[in-house]
């Protein structure tokens, strides 16, 4: 089992849960660990209830973890909410003026800070929250020097007095918890590795600047909206035009606008503003002008859980805008994948001319992983495919540009506008080579069918350019588990915990879900002994598509739709009553309140 | 880049799309589209320096009909595609063709957004105030109690006014007109493209199919130039805000407003100081992408 350490903090939001969760995360990544965080939290600005866990450990930390180690509750809400959660070995450290303890479970240290006592809270107000950070790295057996850094940096903007107050509040707490309070039994390493902390959303856009993204607009909508963030504050550095829209039918459209004069082009959504993209996609697949469309996807139906997480968009973008067209849909895997995606979907967009999107949620979205920088590849292989950018090649056919020119491969030559020779019009309705409309005085049913299937034969370029999905774990385990994007370090995680207690487990993770790879999907699952499907969804939309694709049934099925992520026990107990042959469908409760 | 193609001089042959207009036999965007072309022959723009930009109805099947880049787009979507044409070449000559329902209804937020954010396109609407394509109903423009197959007792919803709505909006450049009046409408298509920034051009473009009120005969004795009255300066915004609310009897055709002190959208845009992102280099420094990663740690 990897050994890690989880620090968790509640309070309202306004109350400052992010910052000690900042220098934490900061702290941690600079002595070499990696971390994962995640931040349950409600759609409220002031006010309500929000709770950040930060995992950090030697080796990788794929997911939140089922283990607290250290609770640091900013109000009587936090502690009411979270104190249950702590077992043996673990500490809840608080402000003992304004809350009162619980009773807790054996073997849980219950640290009071007398905050009015060691600071002057007339002076700072967010004193409590300095102090405990202080005292808890004290506990973790974490140099002192290391929390100064980071509150330099942290308050440097608001000038030296800041900085040494903040110093001087974290200096009390920390000394007061070496006096007063039990250090962790387990001191946290370090490594000479270090990392980049980075949320999903900064991840997809940082991989929109490395495929060579010159236009992103959106308009905010959450869980999606990091992106346009990150792109809007990095734009000017980095040469991309951002814009924010009027709506999200505009954002497609004006992406469109961008990448048919030759730029690629981004944006990024969640459910609601994709419903208002859809038509947008069928235009990019018609006049096959190839954009990369973002959906984070976020609880639904409708306004939903809009800070809360689920899987369950994926209906919606098989099913987005109607007719039959190529396109690409992708999962990110991890927080780091995020990256990585990118480029990879912008080149077959590029290459096939058809819409890619990439199938996001608010886990990888908001929350956050240590990265290796040298994992963000900054120079990654950029294929435009076949563009024509300026007039010194022939056009082609017999001196008259066909646009739409019937290739074997389906794809055409794409002229971009402003070269000589290659005026054409490209068209939502359906037309001929040249880009003549036969959607009216026209029409023609022997060239209509001859342009669906040019651009259909595209389906078999993509499902060879995107890579099958491999199986993960021994070939004969006892349970294999098949998930797609998000859940794969928290499956990853159950996989580990169900070999250690006897129960061989592997692992399917779908990355690619258009192109499928049905065939590759039933090969691995041939040998399998006892398959389950676990998604962040109710209905079992993957199951439901896997099946529709391929007649593939499963053994069983783990779904959560309760708008929290998965944690690695759910799965784990699931597999065993599943198994036991209790159950085929397991629907776990999630135990942290928020 | 010089090439050949930029040194011979354009004719109107060279606009000639690859297939004749399909509209019907004295429909006023005959006018719009020879007015076009003639706007692009006086004003010299090579055809592949311009992108027609359209959406979806009659009208919107404008860039089929003449030679240049096209794009035959969305109902209601062609300004959100243009937007992203220009701010992606702002070399080339942006125009979007459409009708009253695809612009006003449908497209009406695009409408409004594009007029304020200044994007440098020339917009012209071919209004007939009526939805052709799908033969005859209401549309955003039609009067009080006219009779369409959608509203037979008559239209009980009072007109959107496009010219005050631009005015509004923050259009820098409005004018309105007529489809008959050629030269009239070639002039102002020529000052509409060639003025720095969003030219909203809405046109009288009688549908002689399924508008019986507002036909040429209704609308001849009616329309007055502006240009013909010395006294009317169209660079103030409040005597164009009054000129655009007379009807029926006297109605305004012209330019109404004009201003030239706002920069354009990309002008506004440091980012684009370098020239067109078309030509920019899509990687991106090592060193600068080391700074976002470094940011991070």
């Amino acid at each position: 089992m990897r050994q890690t350490f989880a620090v968790g903090i509640g309070g309202a939001a306004g109350q400052g849960v992010a910052t000690p969760g900042d220098i934490f995360a900061k702290i941690f990544s600079r002595r070499g660990l990696h971390l994962n965080a995640y931040n349950a939290y409600q759609s409220i600005i002031r006010g309500g209830h929000t709770f950040l866990t930060i995992r950090c450990g030697p080796e990788r930390v794929t997911n939140m973890g089922d283990r607290l180690d250290l609770l640091i509750p900013l109000n009587q809400d936090a502690m009411d909410r979270h104190l249950g959660l702590l077992t043996d070995g673990a500490a809840c450290v608080y402000n003992s003026d304004t809350i009162k303890p619980g009773v807790p479970a054996d073997g849980v240290g219950l640290f009071p800070l007398p905050v009015s006592k060691l600071a002057d809270i007339t002076r700072n107000k967010v004193a409590q929250n300095t102090l405990a950070v202080g005292a808890g790295l004290s506990m973790m057996g974490i140099g002192f020097q290391a929390l100064e850094e980071v509150l330099t940096e942290q308050f440097n903007k608001k000038g030296e007095a800041v900085v040494s107050e903040n110093i001087g509040i974290a200096r009390i707490g920390y000394d007061y918890a070496t006096v007063n309070f039990r250090p962790f039994a387990w001191p946290l390493p370090m490594t000479g590795n270090r990392y980049a902390v980075i949320s999903g959303n900064i991840a997809m856009a940082m991989g929109g600047a490395a495929a060579g993204v010159k236009f992103y607009c959106a308009y905010p909508m959450s869980p999606s909206t990091g992106v346009l963030h990150w792109m809007a504050a990095h734009a000017r550095k980095a040469g991309i035009m951002v814009r924010q829209v009027e709506d999200e039918i505009g954002v497609v459209n004006m992406a469109i606008g961008a990448a048919h004069a030759g730029v690629r082009s981004m944006c990024a959504t969640s459910g609601g503003g994709f419903a208002l993209m859809s038509e947008g996609l069928g235009l990019s697949a018609m006049m096959e002008t190839p954009v990369v469309v973002i959906d984070c996807q976020r609880a639904g139906p409708s306004t939903g859980v809009p800070t809360k997480t689920e899987q369950g968009d994926l209906w919606q973008m098989l099913g987005a805008a109607f007719g039959d067209y190529p396109r690409a849909i992708a999962a990110p895997l991890d927080i780091g994948d995020c990256f990585t995606i990118i480029p990879e979907i912008f080149n077959i967009a590029d290459r096939f001319q058809c819409p890619g999107i990439v199938l996001c949620d608010l886990l990888l979205s908001e929350g956050r992983l240590s990265v290796d920088p040298k994992d963000l590849d900054f120079a990654p292989v950029i294929d435009r495919g076949e563009l024509i950018t300026t007039a010194s090649s022939e056009p082609n056919g017999d001196g008259v540009y066909k646009r739409y020119k019937i290739t074997e491969s389906g794809v055409s030559p794409r002229a971009i506008p402003g070269v000589p020779g290659y005026t054409h019009t490209a068209a939502s309705d359906e037309h001929e080579e040249d880009g003549v409309l036969i959607s009216d005085e026209f029409t023609n049913p022997t060239k209509r069918r001859a342009m669906m299937e040019k651009r259909m034969r595209k389906v078999a370029g993509i499902e060879a350019a995107a890579p099958p999905p491999v199986l993960w774990g021994p070939r004969d385990a006892e349970v294999t588990l098949i998930g797609w994007g998000s859940t794969k370090g928290v499956i990853e995680e159950a996989c580990e915990i169900l070999t250690e207690q006897g129960i061989s487990a592997n692992q399917l993770q779908i990355r690619w879900l258009v192109p499928l790879h049905g065939d590759a999907i039933l090969d691995i699952l041939k040998g399998t002994r006892h398959t389950i499907i676990v998604e962040n969804n109710y209905s079992g939309q993957f199951a439901r598509y896997l099946r529709s694709e391929t007649s593939f049934v499963p053994d069983g099925h783990i779904r959560k739709y309760d708008g929290e992520p998965f944690m690695p026990h759910h799965i784990v107990e699931a597999v065993k009553e599943q198994l036991s042959g209790k159950s085929k469908l397991s629907v776990p409760a999630h135990e942290i309140l928020v | 880049m010089a090439t050949l193609a930029d040194t011979k001089p354009v004719a109107m042959a060279d606009l000639k799309g690859k297939v004749d207009p399909d509209w019907c036999p004295g429909c006023g965007d005959f006018g719009v589209l020879a007015a076009v072309q003639k706007a692009l022959v006086e004003l010299q723009i090579p055809n592949h320096n311009v992108v027609t930009i359209s959406g979806i109805g009659c009208s919107s099947n404008f860039p089929g009909f003449i030679n240049t880049y096209g794009m035959h787009t969305l109902h209601g979507r062609a300004l959100a595609v243009a937007a992203g044409v220009k701010l992606a070449n702002h070399d080339l000559t942006v125009l979007v063709t459409g009708g009253d329902g695809d612009g006003f209804g449908i497209g009406g937020n695009h409408f409004v957004h594009n007029m304020r954010r200044n994007v440098d396109l020339l917009y012209i609407v071919m209004d007939n105030q009526i939805y052709g394509l799908t033969t005859g109903q209401t549309s955003p423009t039609s009067r009080i109690g006219m009779k369409t197959k959608s509203m037979p007792f008559g239209n009980i919803e009072a007109p959107v006014n496009p010219i005050s709505l631009a005015l509004a909006a923050g259009a820098t450049f409005v004018a309105r007109a007529f489809s008959a009046e050629q030269k009239h409408l070639t002039e102002l298509i020529k000052q509409g493209i060639r003025h720095k920034g969003f030219s909203f051009l809405d046109v009288f473009s009688p549908c002689v199919t399924y508008n019986h009120d507002n036909t040429y005969q209704w609308f001849r004795p009616r329309v007055k130039k502006l240009e013909d009255d010395p006294a009317y300066d169209p660079s103030d915004w409040m005597a164009a805000m009054g000129k655009s609310l007379l009807w029926d009897e006297q109605i305004p055709i012209g330019k109404f407003f004009e201003r030239t002190d706002l920069p354009s959208l990309h002008e506004a845009e440091p980012v684009l100081n370098a020239g067109p992102l078309v030509h920019a280099d899509p990687r991106i420094p090592l060193d600068l992408a080391r700074s976002f990663v470094e940011e991070l740690m």
